[in-house]
């Protein structure tokens, strides 16, 4: 009995108060950061620079394909349409991508916040009618690339878009949610 | 029983089992089209995957009179599914514009009511972890995604080819339920040699099977279990046809 007098005066509510911090720590702070590893682009590109300052848009350089499937990230062809061989600007980005890729003849291997899992069929054409800053971040205002989180344990990146917001979105919209519409 | 939604577009199959010869080209470029992964042991059929295999049928007399037909077996993607309601955690479901029975596998958990419950054996389970050999990966197609081992696997007329004609459709601003039928055929339709296989919306009057699907010649297999598949098979010869269903000695029909 004095035995377990004494182990009563050990509980309480602190330890418990402090077992379930310690618990909301490890469960919203410390496991994020183990799950994710934080990777950096190769070099920054500032959407800014080109849609402020060039008035380019979306599109001139995302562009479709004849068949209406996406062509993504453009390619160092599209840029060498106006970076050819000399830096046009003064950063040091730029400089990077002329010299390190663009004359080495080598494609940058940026690394996409979006790219949903192998099982997703996901056609930019059929969305066409939304903006693109209703899925994507805004970044044709941002002057910085922000950093990339790749989920350790399945390799897709953090910021990619969740399934139950394609749900939600397809439910706002009226249109089927059917499995098939999304899936592969 | 019959909760069956009437799709606008209903996408279906006509094999002339006349015209096939058996070749197995079908069932090659389904593998290739949906990354199947070379098996270890291709003659164990219990435990092979085959979206689309080619059976033999004879007519059980002797040589001379003796004859021989071969049937494609795809998924028959019926119109009253019998692995549909039987899934416990909705995996595999009829519900979308197409008529095409889908198969979830990251939702599958392998129970495999679905292949217990389909009549035509359509549905395999993945017994083993796909390995392609080195280099060969390299020709896996995006088309359709790899699947683990423990889950349920099943023809799905190359789904990813429809969404893909969609996108064409929308690009060059054609109705997506209203398409050319040569923008969407699987790929066994597209490689068989013979041309036995005729693929189409059999609500649409321009495509060819909706004329081909209401032959006289036309049946489908098993027709008594009301499950109204969507492929249908032809044969002049009265032999095959009666092969499709169960018939009793003294049964009129």
């Amino acid at each position: 009995m004095e035995e377990k007098r004494a182990s009563k005066q050990c509980g309480g509510v602190l330890p418990f108060f402090i077992g379930v911090l310690a618990s909301l720590i490890i469960g919203w702070w410390v496991f994020p950061q183990v799950l994710y590893s934080q990777k950096a682009q190769p070099f920054n590109f500032s959407h800014k620079v080109h849609v402020d300052g060039e008035g380019m848009d979306c599109e001139s350089c995302h562009t479709y394909a004849e068949d209406g499937s996406f062509n993504g990230l453009p390619s160092n062809a599209v840029c060498a349409d106006c970076h050819s061989e000399d830096v046009l600007g003064d950063t040091k980005d730029e400089e990077i991508f002329v010299t390190e890729y663009l004359q080495k003849d080598k494609e940058v291997p940026w690394l996409v916040y979006q790219y949903q899992p192998d099982n997703v069929y996901f056609s930019h054409k059929a969305h066409e009618g939304f903006e693109c800053t209703d899925c994507h971040p805004d970044l044709g205002n941002s002057d910085t690339l922000p950093a990339y989180y790749e989920n350790r344990i399945s390799g897709y990146s953090k910021q990619t878009m969740k399934m139950w917001q394609c749900e939600r979105c397809h439910a706002e919209v009226g249109t089927s949610n059917a499995c098939y519409i999304c899936h592969k | 029983m019959h909760n069956h939604i009437d799709f606008e577009t209903r996408y279906v199959m006509c094999v002339d089992i006349d015209k096939c010869t058996g070749c197995g080209a079908c069932m090659v470029s389904c593998q290739a089209e949906n990354n199947i992964a070379p098996m270890e042991d291709g003659s164990n059929k219990l435990k092979t995957l085959t979206w689309m295999l080619v059976y033999e049928l004879n007519n059980g007399k002797n040589f001379p009179d003796r004859e021989v037909a071969y049937l494609p077996r795809p998924c028959m993607q019926c119109e009253n599914p019998a692995c549909v309601p039987v899934c416990p955690v909705v995996a595999t479901a009829k519900d979308e514009e197409g008529g095409i029975v889908s198969q979830i596998y990251p939702r599958c958990i392998g129970c495999r009511y679905c292949m217990a419950a389909c009549p035509y054996h359509a549905r395999y389970f993945g017994w083993f972890d796909p390995k392609w050999p080195e280099g060969m990966d390299k020709t896996l197609s995006p088309m359709t995604s790899t699947r683990p081992r423990g889950v349920v696997e099943k023809c799905n007329f190359c789904h990813t080819r429809l969404m893909n004609a969609r996108q064409r459709a929308r690009q060059e601003g054609v109705d997506p339920l209203k398409m050319p039928e040569d923008w969407y055929q699987p790929a066994c339709v597209e490689s068989c040699p013979s041309g036995a296989i005729t693929f189409g919306d059999i609500n649409n009057p321009e495509h060819k099977v909706h004329e081909l699907a209401h032959s006289k010649y036309a049946f489908r297999l098993l027709e008594k279990l009301g499950m109204d598949p969507q492929v249908y098979y032809i044969s002049r010869r009265e032999w095959v046809r009666k092969q499709a269903d169960h018939h009793t000695a003294e049964e009129k029909h």
